[in-house]
């Protein structure tokens, strides 16, 4: 099958239902995206599909044929980090950093969305994203940062 | 000259030449030296480590100036990486930016016990500071004698020692063409102090942060090598669980499958993640399973299966104590929990002519590499355990499960072979928190004065078992016992439980006795360092202003782990359908010198908002050997909806060594909620998890 990822045409030869997440990692080297839990209950895997935030471990690799995939690889351009990146960098909000993929892309929706986030709506639409190190209150402030840099551009 | 002044100085010629053996994906460095010279005792070609006692073990300053500092610790979202180049690059006088930390690859490293007990700052940030001290007075040395000049003349600065009379300056690089030094790192080299740091001490960013949140950085579970193979394990359907038969016919006929049994143990690899996953679904095991103890019974079972000498004393309890007014006995119990990782346990084996080489995200890789050794009947020296930045551990990943299998299904197939273990692998076949029952019987006197004090812990462990209270008469016990399930190592290890019941039980007297928990406290503590940080938390949480508002408690608890000190508040609101919001936290912490405020910050922070879970609602549920909740959507964590208000105050005592931050906040989180619910509700909570349901009962 044919799937488009990052803006660039990728030809792949599996089988329809296996999960986008594995055709990313295993076939296509694309590592950003985590695996978790399997069960889109943690976020770690969270791509982008026609701009909308989806959990890549329980989304078919067929489904995403024709739609417009993009994976925390496809946010820097030309060696510039995507505004929320930057607000990630600057800050310094993780630990492990290993959700940092997810929170990251889940964080891009939420502002596409929602250009001034209050603290309860960020709370709200990144609550399905876990980091088990616990820098909730640090990602919060990460985000509000984010929209700073991204109105300000 | 500069030769004859060589054979003086103490360094190696030409010892490591570093390359990078994958380029790109795997930044894998591997260190050849002399042969000639470590002739002895040495493998053809690669030669092995110098001697700990040397500071060319530790620091290694390269011709272009790189300061590669070798630990066996490990990264796993601490910050250590960034912690410990800051006290070396304090210390040698160069720039962070300099500064290459080489962790956790048992070919390159020091032997290290592991990265347990809140001991990297203590321990190896100290014989880090060490080594670089050393080295600096080593290069002041070759200095002095090629200038001539006095050592005392000299300077150093920004990687370079200069002579400000003459004007002249090397540069490490310089001084050191790229050799070893080989000299012992003294234990009566003077360090800077913590109140003249310029560059530990201050707030600098994760390191190698960009390469996280590009996707960029890969952790054991991203790695490839090429022609490497996915494996997945068969797990028994229950604790206890014997393997009586199998058949592999089925897997084995599916193409590129290689289907392994040994034992017990039936594994499989394949080219892709789907077709192993394939072949493990075609095996049919036939199990024997066995009568198991289920949650339900686990806190009378840990009670009656003590294994340990103590269980008749333990039974006698505290005699006669006299003369006081007052008496308590309660019981505590705790429910194993589980740390999830978000990274499972993943690793990636590779055998080459008899030699292993595996990367694994462990806590401890030479305890991975003793492990490995002892199973496949190899010398240490055979087995190289390399752990990249890994996706977290909290105490969970001291152990060598994943590592173990996938280097057996590695030699089966003669590929490299990488193993991730699923979520529910993680939470059923990894370890747990123990579970834990522990009975407190107190005597004390209506003046808060207490008398005497009995503690009896059940299977949770030592840590945190004796208390910090003056009391006249008192007795503690730990009574290890048979464990239903897994059990290991969590963050703080048994404090979480002891400190709990400690502070729960306290709470309690100080109320029998109408006085206020922090004042009670304070009453009976005689530790300076406990006392500053229980007043620091109750002032920035303002534990003092006045009455509560309506339906609302507050609550306090204090302990310390591993030389850091704690002192937690809560406010917590009841509502009318006695559901518990935790309203607001304080956590005032104090660990010594603080060597970089904003990691140590959210060192606290994770520790309170994993605390948070333990507290309120993580549990494992278990029946007949099954675990029930196996899952991210079954087992509840802290989400960022379950996060509090949370207050941090840090003490910086640069005039006390720096301890370690990533065990002592967690112990305060669970029993100040719980003190707090006593306080609004006049219901004293004696288990743990608090809240399951998220109400009162």
């Amino acid at each position: 099958m044919v799937l488009t990822i990052n803006g660039k045409r990728r030809e792949v030869y599996v089988s329809a239902e296996i999960s986008l997440l594995n055709v990313l990692r295993d076939e296509l080297g694309l590592t950003g995206t985590k695996y978790g839990c399997g069960e889109g209950a943690c976020g770690a895997c969270t791509v982008h599909i026609d701009g909308k935030p989806v959990h890549s471990c329980i989304t078919s690799a067929g489904s995403s044929v024709g739609k417009a995939v993009v994976t925390i690889e496809g946010l820097e351009k030309n060696g510039v980090l995507h505004p929320v990146q930057e607000a990630f960098l600057q800050s310094d909000p993780l630990q492990c950093s290993y959700c940092a993929s997810g929170m990251v892309m889940s964080a891009i929706s939420l502002l596409n969305q929602n250009s001034s986030p209050s603290d309860a709506e960020i709370v709200a639409a990144m609550n399905g994203n876990i980091c088990r190190c616990g820098t909730y209150p640090n990602i919060i402030k990460t985000i509000k940062l984010a929209a700073n840099l991204l109105n300000n551009k | 000259m500069m030769e004859s002044k060589d054979m003086e100085m103490p360094f190696e010629m030409d010892r490591r030449k570093f390359f990078r053996l994958f380029g790109g994906g795997l930044a894998v460095v591997f260190v050849f030296q002399d042969v000639l010279a470590f002739a002895e005792g040495t493998e053809a070609g690669l030669v092995g480590p110098v001697p700990a006692d040397q500071v060319g073990a530790w620091i290694h300053i390269a011709e272009d100036g790189t300061i590669n500092v070798f630990t066996g610790k490990v990264e796993v979202g601490q910050n250590i990486r960034t912690s410990l180049s800051q006290q070396v690059a304090e210390e040698l006088h160069v720039p962070m930016s300099s500064v290459k930390m080489i962790m956790g690859d048992t070919d390159l490293v020091p032997a290290d016990f592991g990265t347990v007990g809140s001991r990297s700052t203590p321990q190896m940030g100290t014989q880090l500071r060490k080594a670089a001290a050393t080295a600096r007075q080593a290069l002041l040395e070759m200095a002095a004698g090629l200038w001539g000049v006095d050592v005392s003349s000299l300077k150093t600065d920004a990687g370079a020692v200069s002579d400000p009379q003459s004007g002249k300056k090397m540069s490490y690089g310089q001084l050191t063409k790229g050799r070893q030094i080989l000299m012992p790192v003294s234990e009566q080299v003077a360090f800077i102090n913590a109140a003249d740091w310029k560059v530990a001490g201050k707030t600098m960013p994760k390191v190698n942060g960009r390469s996280f949140i590009t996707g960029e950085h890969k952790y054991v579970s991203d790695m490839v090598l090429p022609g490497m193979l996915y494996a997945r394990v068969l797990r028994p359907p229950a604790y206890g669980a014997r393997l009586v038969n199998a058949d592999l016919s089925a897997a084995k006929s599916i193409p590129g499958a290689v289907v392994l049994q040994e034992g017990n143990f039936i594994g499989v690899a394949a080219p892709t993640l789907e077709t192993a996953d394939k072949a493990i679904a075609a095996v049919k095991p036939n199990w024997e399973t066995s009568k198991q103890p289920s949650g339900a019974e686990l806190f009378d079972y840990l009670v009656r299966n003590t294994t340990n000498q103590n269980k008749e004393k333990a039974a006698d309890g505290l005699q006669a104590i006299d003369g006081a007014e007052m008496k308590l006995d309660a019981t505590y119990t705790v429910d194993y929990i589980a740390h999830v990782p978000l990274e499972p346990r993943a690793a990636l084996a590779q055998w080459n002519d008899g030699k292993l080489t595996v990367w694994t995200g462990t806590q401890r890789p030479f305890g991975v590499q003793d492990h490995l050794a002892a199973e496949f009947n190899i010398s240490k020296e055979k087995v190289r355990v390399i752990v990249p930045d890994t996706g977290s551990g909290y105490g969970g990943k001291h152990s060598a499960e994943a590592a173990s299998e996938a280097a057996r299904l590695a030699r089966a197939s003669g590929k490299p072979v990488k193993l991730v273990w699923t979520r529910k692998e993680e939470f059923t076949w990894a370890y747990f928190r123990p579970a834990g029952v522990i009975k407190v019987s107190s005597a004390f006197n209506k003046n808060g004065e207490i008398k005497a004090w009995r503690f009896d812990n059940y299977n949770s462990g030592n840590a945190g078992l004796d208390t910090q209270y003056r009391i006249a008469r008192k007795e503690i016990a730990y009574h290890p016992s048979r464990t239903p399930l897994k059990q290991g190592s969590y963050r703080g290890l048994a404090s979480t439980a002891n400190v709990f019941a400690r502070e729960s039980h306290i709470a309690d007297m100080a109320r029998m006795t109408g006085m206020d928990q922090l004042v009670y406290r304070l009453k009976n503590l005689d530790d300076p360092r406990l006392k500053a940080v229980l007043e620091a938390a109750a002032k920035s949480f303002g534990w003092n202003s006045g009455k509560r508002m309506e339906g609302r408690g507050y609550g306090i608890a204090c302990g310390f782990e591993k030389g850091g000190y704690v002192a937690t508040c809560a406010e917590v609101a009841i509502g009318a359908d006695r559901s518990v919001e935790i309203v607001r936290l304080t956590a005032a912490f104090e660990c010594g010198a603080i060597v970089n405020p904003h990691h140590l910050e959210n060192q606290i922070l994770g520790a309170i908002v994993q605390g948070l879970g333990g507290a309120l609602f993580e549990r494992i549920d278990f029946e007949e050997g099954k675990i029930l909740n196996a899952s991210l959507s079954a087992y509840r964590v802290p989400r960022f909806k379950d996060v509090p208000g949370i207050d941090i105050v840090m003490i910086n005592r640069v005039d006390l060594p720096s301890a370690g931050a990533g065990e002592a906040p967690i112990v305060g989180v669970a029993p100040a909620i719980r003190n707090a619910i006593l306080e609004a509700s006049g219901i004293g909570l004696k288990t743990l998890p608090l809240l399951p349901s998220g109400k009162l009962a």
